[in-house]
């Protein structure tokens, strides 16, 4: 079974050429090649995770992701699957700039959606807003007031983010809802590798 | 079997061994353009990686690893016969959530090409590092930060009533090396003194002034419950050396003491702390402002302060009680101008602050691993992190820095003891991709090109020859198991074992 596009293995072979910024100093950089993919199963749900409180699954490999298309909510783990009629769209825009468009039930937070679709996405704290690896960048500031107000809790956490912009928020803390229907968020970076600054 | 010491650069590197600090400021690949050993490597190549520490450094890493070259072989292994490093040792109990990614941590090493060998810690005392050497095509140092800085002042170590924060901390998180701490809870005087102001210093608080009620069902010991259930702590004064602005402790730390019931804050004075914090970033404007909001009333049954701009000089005792802290002397300090605050001066000015209980909470402190500067590895003594450029380890030259074949370091070992879990994760994702793309790049690795590393499969033998007992994940398993059910019968989410001994018993 080939590795669904945008599984992790994919995004590596992508990434690795942007990786050129960083020995931006130095010309002896390794050979930016794309090596075929191996066929071996990638993405880490394809052995058996069992989480406390979630169980993720493989994809289904009739729901590959693709760039800019809609997928249609299966079953995945714990996400309800939206009644028809009622499906609430969200889009992801990767590190690496692909967007990927969801079809998700009112209720379900970011961090879970992300997850369940295998975005490069973390959730070291399992959602209890003690982390923030799960850190979204709203990309439309009206679509941002729209929102719920962070509380203290998230607002604390937000605090500690990495690259925190004015409309970030926590993955984990914003559930869908009607009146933000069409939603668009961007995963930030979850490496240093390509920030100058760190070369202090 | 070629062995990486013979490698010419090394060998000097080796010469140089403990640098006092290193300037990292970019790292050289190992080749050169037009170099023939410039060849990709297929994905199947393979590959073994060492990894040294079990804490969320190396597991993260791991985890980046297998997902984006799942063929690698990973060998991870950790002092202790169990793993988690701090998440386990360090995480404050009444922070379950934060020990969440342990579930994450799981799924790594049940991974089909990981191998858990606890109980195996890598120095001289047991396991050489340079039986590693011949072994792997990479090596990772995630072995955190094992030891604390001193203040190194008149009294620290003999008096009675002093402890390392990291020692308490480890005493109530059932570390076996502090298991004896057995701090005395119970002067007269109810008041505890924490130096630094770091979140460890406020984790030191909040579970001294946190009644034990709330306590009772995490995984904190039983003989730790136990002293603190007798506990006369009724003031904890958390005292640092500059100001406000400066403190390193994040504002989810100081809200939680703010909201404990019962416990009262006394207010800063105003002319220490900002008061209008309209122009300052985000971050430190709510921290600033949480400071000035304090506790609803003041006092309380049980209070905490936090005192800015004093520098400890003594640990003093009475005439009555030689042995035992009565008080410690602090000097007033000052900032020195256009350092923004960041530097201070002592003013000369001296106060003593009277408690027979004091925690010295100013930093923990990463060490070179015996053999590992012998193998090339540059140590930087100053700042107590391995010599590294992005997590490559590298050797500083006047050139540049140069990068040492197959050696990777990650989390505190790399950037010095600070962060929370998710910097070290993105520390960890970054010496991940490191590795792999170094690997499928053809940069030079541990060995000749070709060579057939063994990994555990022929450490094994040293290791049993040595007479050690190797603890793999399924041990593990009994050991967590054992725990949570000795815990399920105090009516607590686990009971960890006190000491190597009762671990072993298990497996
Ligand atoms: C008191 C305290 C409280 C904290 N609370 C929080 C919190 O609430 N939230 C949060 O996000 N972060 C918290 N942190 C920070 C977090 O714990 C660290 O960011 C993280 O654990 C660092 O990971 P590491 O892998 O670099 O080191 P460690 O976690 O220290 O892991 C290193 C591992 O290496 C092992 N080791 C050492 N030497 C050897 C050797 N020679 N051979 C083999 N193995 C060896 C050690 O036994 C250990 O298991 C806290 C830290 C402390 C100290
Ligand atoms: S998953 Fe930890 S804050 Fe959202």
């Amino acid at each position: 079974m080939p590795p669904p596009r945008g599984s992790s293995i994919f995004r590596n072979l992508q990434s690795r050429c942007s990786n050129r910024l960083f020995y931006a100093a130095d010309s002896i950089l390794p050979p930016c090649t794309r090596p075929t993919p191996t066929r071996t199963p990638v993405h880490p749900g394809a052995y058996n995770r069992t989480f406390a409180t979630r169980t993720l699954r493989p994809l289904p490999s009739s729901i590959y992701l693709r760039q800019f298309t809609t997928t249609s909510y299966l079953s995945h783990g714990h996400l309800t699957p939206p009644k028809p009629g009622e499906e609430l769209k969200v889009t992801f825009v990767t590190k690496e700039g692909n967007e990927f468009t969801f079809e998700v039930a009112e209720g379900d937070n970011l961090l879970d959606i992300g997850q369940a679709h295998d975005l490069e996405m973390e959730g070291a704290c399992g959602g209890s807003c003690a982390c923030s690896t799960c850190h979204v960048i709203v990309e439309d500031q009206e679509m941002y007031d729209l929102l719920e107000e962070p509380d203290d809790d998230e607002n604390d956490m937000l605090d500690l983010a990495f690259g925190l912009t004015e409309t970030s928020r926590l993955g984990c803390q914003v559930k869908m809802k009607k009146d933000i229907d069409g939603l668009k968020v961007k995963l930030p970076a979850m490496t240093r590798n390509l920030q100058a600054s760190d070369f202090k | 079997m070629k062995s990486i010491l013979k490698h010419p650069s090394i060998r000097s590197a080796a010469r140089r061994a403990h640098r006092t600090s290193c300037n990292t400021r970019f790292v050289n690949t190992l080749h050169q353009p037009g170099d023939p050993r410039v060849a990709a490597r297929r994905a199947d190549a393979p590959f073994r990686l060492a990894i040294i520490g079990s804490g969320p450094s190396g597991f993260y890493t791991a985890y980046r690893v297998q997902s984006k070259l799942p063929t690698a072989r990973i060998d991870m292994y950790e002092a202790l016969p169990v793993p988690f490093g701090l998440v386990r040792f360090g995480v404050a109990p009444d922070h379950p959530e934060v020990k969440f990614c342990i579930n994450k941590f799981d799924e790594v090493a049940r991974h089909p090409n990981f191998k858990y060998i606890g109980n195996t810690p890598i120095g001289s005392t047991s396991l050489p590092f340079s039986s590693l050497l011949p072994n792997y095509n990479a090596i990772l140092l995630s072995y955190g930060a094992s030891k604390d800085k001193t203040l190194k002042l008149p009294g620290e170590s003999t008096l009675l009533g002093i402890h390392s924060a990291r020692a308490f901390v480890g005493w109530y998180n059932g570390l076996p090396e502090h298991r004896d701490l057995n701090p005395n809870l119970e002067g007269n005087d109810g008041k505890a003194v924490v130096i630094g102001q770091g979140n460890v210093a406020l984790d030191v608080a909040r579970i001294l002034l946190t009644g034990v009620d709330g306590l009772r069902k995490t995984d904190i010991t039983e003989y730790a419950l136990e002293a603190l259930s007798r506990s006369k702590i009724k003031e904890v004064e958390v005292v640092g050396r500059r100001g406000p602005l400066q403190a390193a402790f994040t504002i989810k730390e100081v809200r939680e003491l703010m909201t404990l019931p019962s416990v009262g804050f006394e207010p800063v004075p105003p002319s220490v702390i900002p008061q209008d914090t309209s122009t300052l970033p985000r971050a430190k404007r709510r921290l600033m402002d949480t400071i000035n909001k304090g506790t609803k009333s003041y006092p309380l049954e049980k209070n905490w302060k936090l005192s800015f701009f004093n520098s400890p000089t003594a640990f003093l005792s009475s005439p009555s009680n030689p042995d035992q802290l009565s008080h410690i002397r602090f000097e007033k300090t000052a900032p020195v101008e256009g350092t923004n605050g960041d530097k201070v001066v002592g003013t000369g000015e001296h106060k003593d602050v009277y408690a027979s209980l004091a925690f010295r909470s100013i930093g923990y402190k990463s060490e070179p691993i015996s053999g590992m500067v012998e193998a090339g590895i540059p140590f930087d003594e100053k700042n107590g992190v391995v010599c590294n450029a992005l997590g490559r380890v590298a050797r500083p030259t006047p050139e540049g820095d140069i990068q040492v074949p197959g050696m990777y370091t990650t989390g505190w070992v790399r950037r010095g003891p600070t962060g929370v879990i998710a910097s070290t994760m993105m520390d960890a994702f970054d010496a991940g991709d490191n590795i792999v793309n170094d690997w499928l790049g053809g940069v030079e690795f541990l060995g000749k090109e070709g060579d057939v590393r063994m990994g555990w499969e022929a450490v094994k033998r040293e290791h049993s020859r040595i007479g050690l007992k190797a603890v793999h994940w399924s041990d593990w398993d009994k050991i967590d198991k054992a725990e949570k059910e000795r815990g399920m019968k105090l009516g607590k989410e686990r009971e960890k074992f006190g000491t190597e001994e009762e671990m072993m018993a298990i497996v």
